[in-house]
């Protein structure tokens, strides 16, 4: 049982300050932190152009945050965050599931892959630190190069 | 064929500089025919594509953040396009449809544009 990872965006007005956004994070940051969760990472994307104006706002400060916690958290988040007139739009998106599914295609898809090869008895791709592989891929890739070109 | 996919294939891995080149010549070479194709046989203004972009290039995720990625999908009016005119598969069609419906509460593809 691991614990739901979400993905919160929010549009922060286009005049905070430094010391605005920062106190933004700090409220997310302690939201997440009071309910037993953690705060995976943090990218502020910075000011954009808003696609069609919010009330009088035409850009704003967007931050992305990935965090990781119990529903609950979810829940004061986004009452903490409707309230803030600080914060024209947010969106907390869970992740985790999402995620899980991808990887576990990708991982299908390169084991049929690999078994495929395997079939037509070509020698398993190879790894990328590997030596061997790296130096004849280079001799194979050359020849074709200035053809296509 | 199958020498060739797979050459591809090892030199994408190998070089992560001359990755994107290869791949965008890969989904070119793979994708030639079907274009030729739009060109000639459509008459309206819709190009069509016929197989689904997500599941040729193998994308696991469509991701409300990636704006380049959607607006592939968005014709100047704003409206999502449709299945019947991207190809786009159906389980694909609908993970474009949530990601598009949350970009656009972010403001990051608009509603409508007129």
């Amino acid at each position: 049982m691991s614990a739901r990872q979400y993905e919160l965006i929010y549009i922060a007005v286009p005049e905070s300050s430094e010391q605005e956004l920062a106190d933004l994070h700090a409220l997310v940051e302690g939201i997440v932190t009071r309910l037993e969760g953690a705060l995976v990472r943090s990218e502020p994307w910075g000011r954009r152009k808003l696609a069609y104006e919010i009330g009088p706002y035409k850009e704003g400060i967007y931050v992305l945050e990935v965090l990781s916690g119990p529903p609950t958290m979810v829940r004061e988040l986004n009452r903490r965050l409707k309230v803030s007139d600080r914060v024209i739009r947010h969106i907390v998106v869970r992740v985790d599931e999402v995620e899980a599914v991808a990887a576990r295609r990708k991982s299908a898809r390169q084991q049929e892959s690999a078994r495929r090869r395997a079939a037509r008895g070509l020698p398993p791709l190879p790894e990328p630190g590997e030596d061997t592989p790296a130096t004849t891929n280079p001799e194979t890739e050359a020849p074709e190069a200035p053809a296509e070109a | 064929m199958a020498e060739q996919h797979s050459n591809s294939q090892s030199g994408g891995g190998a070089s992560s500089g001359g990755s994107g080149f290869g791949g965008g010549q890969r989904s070119g070479g793979g994708g030639g025919r079907g274009r030729r194709d739009e060109k000639g046989g459509r008459r309206g203004m819709f190009r069509r594509r016929r197989v689904c972009k997500f599941c040729v290039e193998k994308i696991d995720t469509i991701s409300y953040k990636d704006v380049r990625m959607l607006s592939a999908f968005i014709p100047e009016r704003g409206k999502i396009q449709p299945r019947r005119l991207s190809g786009t598969c159906a389980t694909h069609q609908r993970k474009l449809q949530l990601a598009i419906k949350r970009a656009r509460q972010l403001a990051l593809i608009p509603y409508v544009t007129d």
